[in-house]
């Protein structure tokens, strides 16, 4: 898989403290995963909505002014939803929506694409969409490549997102668990996941887990970086 | 069948829908005795059930055999709004899902295969969206259930004693547990498979 380009886009993920940081890092990521459009947009529990994309601002001005959202399959298929879907899964089949496709594709859209719908905490939602213009078969190959690299920095990308609006110095929406610090601080010691699994008194599968959470929270690329930025911002003292 | 259906797509199937909510009142409110809120149509719902769940249903000729009911962990969840304390405090990723509402009909001739059926779908669910686990709480009864439909969570930590336990486990998914499921429950792989493709033809999974 695409270890390199997943760690380097959380990572530098990971650095940005502003929205407008956010937009350019979209952009970043539409170039290293080679995608022609990405689009993220958030909408919190008091409806208050931030977008990071990469459309031309003509067809977000027409999108917006036309109240597309009410047409458009993708939003009807994901909203309030968790579950990620191809765009050929949706619901195409009215006249609007067909008239919609058109004159997206007009606009420079390309006829594929795949959503994934992501819940925060208290009732936040994001929908974070690749969009390329592409054969079936060719979009299916690059589904399998790219897709769980995607899905995954989309996650982290909403993670950032609400930091931020959190307010400067913020830091991780989501505070450690405890036993999430207890595994941090095992591994930050030295101790080898068997170790760390044994000390805890649970399965290495388990400890997976911990760690997966722990990372989330942080916005970590890997164990080695939650372990660092967990030690940096003092949550855990070794 | 086996249904995936989003709260939001229930008012499709009136009758799944209220033979589900009224089941789950009689296994939740009548026979265990858990402090639950049924309304006047003799209906179960808690908060969770407005935050548009995911729930997999086996549908016994449009009606409720057995369901269970599934929201991610990077959303408001049970185990980590009430339970968290259970798990060592609260676990987020996505993916890692919560299960909650594990419920039989009392209708169901053969309960024990409707319980097989639903381990069977959400190692199906699991699977289809590369899940790494997902997440429950439940009282020391099912504990042995659960090893009886051959598929056991690992204890993430309990309250309590004897029958009044409470704990929070996690299940793992892996691709010989659904064909173990499948086989316990006398559905091919091809079926399973079927059933997941009909609620969400075109599932992206999660992680690769």
């Amino acid at each position: 898989m695409s270890l390199n380009k997943l760690v380097d886009m959380q990572e530098a993920l990971s650095h940005a403290t502003t929205l407008e940081e956010l937009q350019g890092f979209v952009e970043g990521l539409r170039d290293v995963y080679d995608i022609e459009n990405l689009v993220y947009h958030s909408v919190n529990a008091s409806g208050g909505q931030y977008a990071a994309l990469t459309y031309s601002p003509n067809w977000v001005d027409r999108y917006i002014e036309r109240g597309y959202e009410r047409v458009d399959p993708v939003v009807q298929g994901c909203y309030k939803r968790f579950t990620p879907i191809d765009w050929k899964a949706l619901d195409w089949s009215g006249k609007p929506a067909r008239d919609f496709m058109g004159e997206a594709v007009d606009a420079g859209l390309g006829n594929q694409g795949f959503s994934i719908p992501i819940r925060g905490p208290s009732g936040q939602f994001a929908l974070f969409s690749a969009n390329q213009k592409d054969k079936d078969d060719s979009w299916a190959k690059y589904t399998d490549e790219r897709v769980g690299d995607l899905i995954l920095i989309a996650h982290y990308m909403n993670e950032k997102a609400l930091e931020i609006e959190g307010g400067p110095a913020h830091g991780p929406v989501r505070a450690l668990s405890p036993r999430e610090k207890d595994t941090l601080t095992l591994l930050a010691l030295g101790h080898n996941r068997a170790g760390v699994a044994e000390a805890l008194n649970i399965s290495e599968n388990t400890l997976r887990v911990y760690i997966e959470s722990a990372r989330f929270k942080l916005g970590a690329s890997n164990t080695v970086h939650a372990v660092a930025m967990a030690v940096t911002h003092g949550l855990i003292v070794v | 069948m086996i249904r995936y259906i989003y709260a939001n797509q229930l008012s499709q199937y009136p009758t799944l829908k209220s033979t589900m909510l009224t089941d789950r009142a009689t296994q939740f409110h009548t026979r265990l005795k858990w402090d639950v809120t049924v309304d006047a149509d003799g209906f179960e719902t808690d908060q969770y059930d407005a935050l548009n769940p995911l729930y997999v249903i086996w549908d016994h000729g449009g009606r409720h055999g057995g369901s269970m009911r599934f929201l991610p962990t990077t959303g408001d969840t049970m185990v980590n709004d009430h339970f968290a304390h259970l798990a060592g405090g609260a676990l987020c990723a996505p993916t890692l899902w919560e299960t909650t509402r594990f419920c039989v009909s009392p209708d169901a001739l053969d309960g024990n295969r409707v319980a097989t059926l639903l381990m069977m779908a959400g190692a199906q669910l699991g699977m289809g969206f590369g899940l790494s686990h997902s997440i429950g709480v439940f009282d020391a009864r099912m504990v042995r259930i659960y090893r009886k439909l051959g598929w056991e969570p690992e204890i993430l930590g309990t309250d309590g004693q004897g029958r009044d336990a409470v704990s929070a486990g996690l299940w793992a998914f892996d691709d010989a547990v659904l064909g173990r499921m499948c086989l316990a429950a006398g559905v091919s792989r091809e079926l399973s498979q079927l059933w997941f493709d009909r609620a969400f033809g075109g599932a992206v999974p999660l992680a690769a």
